[in-house]
């Protein structure tokens, strides 16, 4: 490589091809040599619905994102470098490419017959196009054919390999070694040594192919090292660090895990995940439904678990009774949504944050609960964690919500000790007590205390019918509006056990941006690049949803301009309105099951100064 | 596999009283609930349970405000979900003994699909159906085992709904023990409950029960003292299956289905009879008892009751395998699993 190497921040690489041409692993295994050798990531996986649609069409391609360099923040706009292993995903992609980007096809792929169905009427590689991009037509299927047969190999065997041919052009483009992958492989095909060699052998065929061509000498980056924090690092993706974060808060409040779910995308691999988690404690059961799934963690909670259940849209819609239950009867629970495009079935693999009116209102009654976000993959981690502390300590349900971004995608986290995290004290009857109540509440936060079945001299009826302060049913119109009043401002109160809401970038900007969950990323990036450019912009995020945190009209009230921004048609805006009606809020939207981009935020808020 | 108990045992001996709440009792006057509330209460100092490990849960409808009457934990949660709420309390603490009361539209209706699945799973639940074969809480619309063709207030034409049998649903989910009782012969009631709660497994017994103002007598053609001996039978395990006012008739297979005969005519005598098996695996004659009405007796007393290990024990020993062997003592050492590195 004596090249003229271009020395970048960060770079973006996009694989895609065909369902099944293995581009999700591809995508996985170069972030993960990345975050080894010394970058920041994110990655974003966009995936059909189908596990398998019709071969070579536009249906069926799978695409995977991966942002590679110093503080990273998404998963990037458009990429610098685009396989496309198909004609379909060259077609439905290329719009992801910037212009002058390296775009690697697999060119033995294009013939009439597979250019046809992805909808090409001539011949695609115009002279216009050949101007725009860099096209490296590479035979990547041949050449994996002829590595298959010589080591006579199954056709079916080493047609799977293809991507790791493709991989190893990226490699070299990317200046990084081929170790920690041929690592991987080791690991995972421990029983078949051919299908190691193999792999291994079209990796390095595909780095030595890149070294050979001139057109890639001209496009070898070298990315900046990031610089962060000190201590140890994991890469993980926001569907797992859901999970370990109620791990950690089951490990410190003492309370056994119980996970009552049901398998909905995008959200089954929290309860995957904790399924492996036997062996740490975690009770994970797979109910027959959505609403077994709630209702076996209300069960759960009543009997003193830290009970927990995972769902999409239209599986919370299906809790949605239930939850008024948990609100009624005042128990822990922590509701993850990892939201996806709605309504009904909608875009089961495409993320939004359309869910935030349901989580807040949607049950019937007055049924007052806590709703917090989190806002990256990694700090799913600590949103679950504390999820969980606020309901056990709080006695109410707690809906956390993520997406299909922050939860299929992944990032660098930095490992916390779990003795480090804040503590969790469940608020526990003791036996015997003979001032038992099951509504006596606590004076500072309303919240009652948790009589399990098994303590001694504290039996109760707990149920969805009102009760009265001491526990028998209720009709009196006095009492009823006494303990909507008491579930309503034990809510109120959690917001004095929440840190004050922060403002950063420009705090003294002429234009507030306001985000909440998962778009964090290209908001926190498109508002550090405005500032940087020498506009002044101020940027507020929020993970407290409700109750927000107390000084959030004061911050809203300082700023003339205010621009809300969320993947839905304006809900939380709305929310903001209702409790804030003096100040007024511009909204940015975005329902394309697609997360923000840096460069429609900045054209929105240059706008915005503008008027 | 070693059998394991989870439920402790009481020190002491409890009587009924130990077990009734000071909640006024608000059925109506009459209704075989109160019937059924009396055996239930009986029930408890006869399994020896722990009386603060007794959960009763139950759904909606008038058989669902049971919780309130026994000084028990209890949860009376929303329709047609109390499996479900039991299910996971249960899984959160197998030491509990659970009891599941439902009505025949809560537990067949709104509440089927949760009610086979607890049924396949066997967990060590304690079922009660409260069969009165019509919705009475919301005053008398036809339920899934209102009888064919009756004249309801959501059917003022007659159903044209064919009815569940809920005996031939857990068999049909592979139920490993099923009984049915009467509301008017509570102390066969107590029986029964005695040894649904002994029985490892999901336990279901539908109690035949009479509601006085929306659909009363649907059970007096079985029930009424002066048919009940030839209209029922008492199945007991071992015992040939006779009945009838004079002890006379009897059920015969017949090699095709089940017969009623009376012993001493057309040449038929005790041989003839079948003897109940109430532990046969096949759910076949089960099936067929379950089903008898009509010319038939219907069946009452433990139907079915089969060894199966519960998933109560499943889920505890494979638990108790992974938390022995897991490769993680603690989240720690998880969390810092797989690739990680130094900054």
């Amino acid at each position: 490589m004596t090249d003229n190497i271009i020395k970048k921040n960060d770079i973006v690489v996009r694989f895609a091809g065909d369902s099944g041409d293995g581009m999700q692993l591809s995508g996985t295994l170069f972030s993960d040599a990345s975050a080894l050798t010394g970058n920041d990531i994110a990655t974003f996986p966009d995936y059909p619905a189908e596990i398998r649609a019709p071969h070579n069409t536009i249906a069926g391609v799978s695409g995977y994102q991966v942002h590679v360099g110093n503080h990273i923040y998404s998963s990037g706009d458009k990429c610098d470098i685009l396989v496309a292993m198909n004609p379909a995903s060259f077609k439905s992609n290329l719009k992801w490419a910037k212009k002058g980007a390296t775009v690697i096809v697999d060119i033995d792929t294009f013939t009439e017959e597979a250019m046809t169905k992805a909808g090409y009427t001539s011949d695609p590689f115009t002279d216009e196009l050949e101007r725009a991009y860099a096209i490296v037509k590479a035979p990547i299927t041949s050449f994996t054919a002829n590595i298959g047969t010589e080591q006579g190999a199954e056709k079916k065997t080493y047609e799977k390999c293809r991507n790791m041919f493709a991989l190893g052009i990226i490699f070299y483009m990317t200046h990084k070694k081929l170790d920690q992958t041929n690592a991987y492989l080791e690991r995972k095909f421990a029983k078949k040594p051919d299908v190691i060699k193999l792999n291994e052998a079209v990796l390095s065929a595909g780095y030595e192919y890149a070294d050979k061509l001139e057109v890639i000498h001209s496009h070898i980056y070298e990315v900046s090292h990031a610089e962060m924090p000190k201590g140890r690092y994991r890469n993980i993706t926001g569907n797992v660090a859901t999970a370990w974060g109620l791990l950690a808060a089951s490990e410190r409040s003492g309370r056994r895990l119980f996970l009552g779910s049901y398998p909905i995308t995008p959200a089954t691999e929290v309860m995957v995940e904790l399924s492996k988690h036997k062996g740490l404690g975690a009770r994970v059961f797979q109910a027959e439904d959505e609403i077994a799934g709630i209702c076996s963690a209300i069960g759960a909670s009543y009997a003193g678990a830290l009970a927990c259940t995972s769902t999409s849209g239209p599986g919370l819609s299906l809790k949605s009774e239930a939850l008024g239950l948990a609100v009624m009867t005042e128990l822990p629970l922590v509701v993850v949504d990892v939201q996806r495009g709605g309504p009904s079935t909608g875009l089961p693999t495409k993320t939004e944050q359309s869910d935030l009116n349901q989580a807040l209102y949607g049950r019937n009654g007055e049924a007052p609960l806590v709703v917090v976000a989190a806002s990256s993959s990694a700090n799913c981690f600590y949103w679950a964690y504390n999820a969980a502390k606020l309901a056990l300590e709080h006695m109410t349900p707690v809906i956390l919500l993520t997406d299909g971004y922050l939860g299929n995608g992944s990032q660098l986290f930095r490992i916390p000790k779990v003795a480090d995290l804040p503590s969790i004290t469940p608020r526990l009857a003791t036996p015997n007590d003979p001032d038992y109540r099951p509504f006596r509440r606590d004076p500072e936060t309303f919240a009652r205390e948790w009589a399990l079945p098994g303590m001694e001299g504290l039996s109760h009826r707990v149920g969805g019918l009102e009760k009265c302060p001491d526990g028998p049913l209720s009709t009196d119109p006095e009492n009823h509006a006494l303990m909507t009043y008491n579930r309503q401002e034990k809510v109120n109160r959690v917001a004095n056990y929440i840190p004050d809401q922060e403002v950063t970038g420009n705090p003294d900007g002429d234009l507030l941006v306001v985000g909440w969950g998962g778009t964090a990323g290209a908001l926190t990036l498109a508002v550090e690049e405005m500032n940087n450019e020498g506009k002044k912009v101020a940027y507020t995020h929020f993970n407290y949803i409700c109750p927000l945190p107390k000084n959030t009209g004061d911050i809203l009230r300082k700023y003339k301009k205010i621009v809300v921004c969320e993947l839905n048609n304006g809900q939380f805006a709305g929310y903001l309105r209702t409790q804030f009606p003096e100040c007024p809020m511009k909204q940015y939207n975005k329902v394309m099951g697609l997360p923000f981009e840096v460069g429609e935020l900045k054209d929105c808020f240059t706008k915005i100064l503008g008027e | 596999m070693a059998e394991r108990h989870f439920v402790p045992k009481a020190e002491c001996e409890y009587t009924k009283a130990d077990f009734q709440s000071d909640q006024m009792v608000k059925w109506c006057p009459g209704c075989g609930d109160h019937a059924i509330l009396a055996s239930l209460l009986n029930t408890f100092p006869k399994t020896h349970h722990k009386k603060e490990n007794i959960l009763m849960v139950s759904g909606i409808g008038c058989s669902s405000r049971i919780p309130y009457y026994v000084d028990t934990y209890g949860f009376h949660s929303i329709h047609g979900r109390a499996c479900a709420i039991a299910t996971g309390a249960k899984l959160a603490n197998p030491a509990l003994s659970v009891w599941v009361n439902m009505g025949d539209g809560d537990s067949m209706a709104i509440g089927g699909n949760h009610l086979i699945h607890a049924v396949r799973r066997n967990q060590d639940l304690n079922i009660t159906i409260f069969n009165n074969e019509i919705y009475g809480l919301t005053k008398g619309q036809y339920s899934p085992t209102t009888k064919f063709g009756q004249i309801t207030k959501t059917s003022p034409f007659g159903t044209i709904d064919y009815p569940f049998n809920p005996g031939e649903l857990v068999m049909g989910a592979q139920g490993t023990f099923f009984a049915r009782a009467l509301d008017c012969v509570p102390g066969l009631t107590t029986d029964i409950m005695t040894r649904a709660a002994s029985h490892d497994g999901t336990s279901v017994v539908e109690v035949l029960q009479n509601c006085m103002i929306f659909n009363d007598k649907t059970h007096a053609a079985i029930t009424d003292r002066a048919v009940r001996d030839d209209r029922t039978i008492v199945l007991e395990h071992g015992k040939p299956m006779i009945f009838g006012k004079e002890k006379n008739k009897g059920i015969r297979f017949n090699g095709r289905c089940l017969e009623a005969v009376t012993i001493g005519e057309n040449g038929i005598t005790l041989d003839d009879i079948m003897v109940h098996d109430e532990t046969t695996e096949d759910t076949g004659i089960h099936m067929m008892l379950a089903r008898m009405c009509g010319e038939l007796p219907v069946a009452i007393g433990v139907i079915r009751n089969v060894k199966k290990t519960s998933y109560t024990q499943l889920y505890e020993d494979q638990m108790d395998e992974c938390m022995a062997t897991g490769k993680y003592k603690c989240v720690d050492d998880l969390l810092n699993s797989g690739d990680t590195w130094e900054v």
